[in-house]
């Protein structure tokens, strides 16, 4: 369970441009729900996401994760139960290391990375195993630069990758937004079953209405730093496209745009 | 003869430099200046301890433990005191110039009259005699070899492995649970580690300790590493860290024969030009991932 609580965020403090996102923000997601977000252009979405996983510090407020105030520990270490794919393709991956290495690399996470050999063969079959079913034939060039591979095989490898490890928690931004319509829509198959079968508790941005309701359980509406829709299970299901784009419309209307 | 054995040993010894200059150019994208002080660092250190009787094998992982702790305290200024790359090093490279200056005792320190891992030892006296005009350039081609055997192999390693994945993507090294700064650091270490071992070979075969030696140096292993692994490229089958030796070879042959021809005040120039045509002829400033989430 991760729990906000009374979080402010300001950007450039004490200075004139100074501009505040977010004050006495609250937010509580339970355990094993799929949280879709979505919201327009600087409404925080990507920010929260950021205080969440300790890449942004934080003005005032605390942050739970099962009842442990996180607030202030560092970045690398919040990330121990944390697995986040990023907008950009190439945020997740090394590029100038062979699929094999990086999928190692992220098989190795959370133990020490010390003296023993960096690939384990024995894991190998493992991992042929993980990325055949994305079915984009990744399982026969284990031994290619992942810097030659397309947006989508990457994103996908991304996501394989930050899912290796036990984690509690995924964090995805925008994670299809780069991608073609029909690679997004693999990535999305893809998160939503690998989500249901680890059951991790999930966090998505995502500027995709559609995806916003066709996955997870919950659904946010963000406006200026606060949540203006906040709907879970039942009514979820019961919501639609063209509810969301009228909600969305009347805020823009509220900002003069 | 002769001409082609000192480019020689003079290539493998610069090579050994190379690896360490590959290390922070390459793999971590690291501008390091601080090797023009640990270069002579390594230097000074095997003077004073050849000088005070040590024995000269002992000198070389002695030189080698000291660089690392100079490539330590420039990552530490990097990472914890938040100071900017290049500034990190030329800081470390200036405070380095006194710290020689200090276990040398002199700007000067003549080594001919001493013992050395070349010459009046044990080793050395057991090759046959047929060899044993080549027993200095061996030596050293004992030591650059187990030098890059060994960094391939740590390069294997998992640790090896996050070295070189903070170098390509220190987000997703931040994402696995590690304190990039703290490999970053690491990496420094290994790096000025080499560099230390290179100057201390180089004071022995030189029979020399000299503090302006550093001079030009991180040049030299720049221009090797661009070198070898811009030439070679083409040929995947050698490995970088081989390519680089290759390159530093390269680089003192071409000064060598152009210091035939030429004035030895235009020592420097000749650097300079070879190093600029180098550059622009590679070309291969990459294009890094931005932190841009």
């Amino acid at each position: 369970m991760l729990e906000m609580k009374n979080i402010s965020k300001y950007y450039n403090p004490g200075t004139v441009n100074e501009m505040c996102l977010f004050e006495d923000f609250n937010l509580k997601i339970e355990e094993g729900e799929f949280l879709s977000i979505v919201g327009s252009n600087g409404s925080g979405k990507t920010s929260l996401l950021n205080i969440i996983c300790g890449s942004i510090p934080l003005e005032d407020g605390q942050i739970y994760v099962n009842g442990k105030n996180i607030s202030k520990e560092k970045e690398y270490k919040r990330n121990q139960m944390i697995g986040r794919v990023y907008q950009n393709p190439s945020l997740g991956t090394c590029p100038n290391m062979t699929i094999l290495e990086n999928m190692s690399l992220a098989d190795n996470k959370g133990k020490i990375y010390g003296l023993s050999r960096g690939t384990n063969k024995a894991r190998t079959p493992y991992y042929q195993e993980l990325l055949q079913q994305l079915s984009l034939g990744l399982e026969d060039k284990l031994n290619t630069k992942v810097g030659a591979l397309s947006g989508g095989q990457r994103q996908a490898m991304a996501l394989l990758m930050a899912t290796m490890s036990p984690i509690e928690f995924l964090i995805l931004d925008e994670h299809t937004a780069a991608l073609d319509p029909k690679t997004a829509e693999l990535i999305m198959e893809l998160t939503d079953k690998i989500v249901r079968e680890k059951k991790l508790t999930t966090i998505m941005v995502t500027h995709n209405l559609r995806y916003a309701i066709e996955y997870g359980n919950r659904l946010i509406m963000m406006h200026q730093g606060e949540v203006v829709l906040d709907k879970k299970g039942k009514e979820k299901e019961e919501e639609s496209i063209e509810n969301l784009l009228d909600k969305f419309n009347a805020i823009s209307i509220e900002c003069g745009n | 003869m002769s001409f082609l054995i000192s480019i020689l040993e003079q290539g493998l010894i610069y090579g050994i430099l190379g690896l360490g200059v590959y290390i922070t150019y390459k793999i971590l994208d690291f501008p390091d200046l601080t090797v023009d002080g640990s270069f002579p660092l390594g230097a000074a250190v095997t003077a004073l301890l050849i000088t005070k009787g040590v024995n000269p094998f002992v000198t070389l992982p002695i030189a080698f433990l000291v660089g690392m702790c100079a490539g330590a305290v420039t990552g530490l200024i990097h990472v914890k005191a938040k100071v900017r790359d290049l500034l990190s090093g030329i800081i470390m490279m200036t405070a380095l110039w006194s710290v020689n200056l200090y276990i040398a005792g002199t700007s000067n320190v003549p080594l001919f009259s001493q013992n050395s891992i070349f010459k009046g030892n044990a080793l050395v006296e057991a090759l046959p005699k047929g060899i044993k005009p080549y027993a200095t350039l061996l030596i050293i081609f004992v030591i650059a070899a187990v030098s890059k055997v060994l960094l391939d192999l740590y390069l294997k390693t998992k640790s090896g492995l996050l070295l070189r994945g903070v170098g390509d993507n220190d987000v997703l090294v931040t994402s696995l649970a590690k304190d990039q700064g703290n490999v970053k650091i690491l990496g420094l270490a290994i790096s000025n580690g080499l560099v230390a071992l290179a100057g201390c070979i180089f004071a022995q075969e030189e029979r020399l300790f000299e503090i302006s030696m550093g001079t030009g140096s991180m040049v030299i292993g720049l221009a090797s590493v661009i070198i070898g692994t811009s030439l070679l490229k083409k040929l995947t089958f050698i490995k970088a860290t081989l390519a680089v030796f290759a390159g530093s070879i390269i680089y003192k042959a071409c000064v060598a024969v152009a210091l035939a021809k030429f004035d030895p005040k235009a020592k420097n120039f000749i650097t300079a030009i070879l190093f600029l045509v180098v550059l622009v002829l590679s070309m291969d400033r990459k294009a890094k991932v931005k932190k841009n989430a």
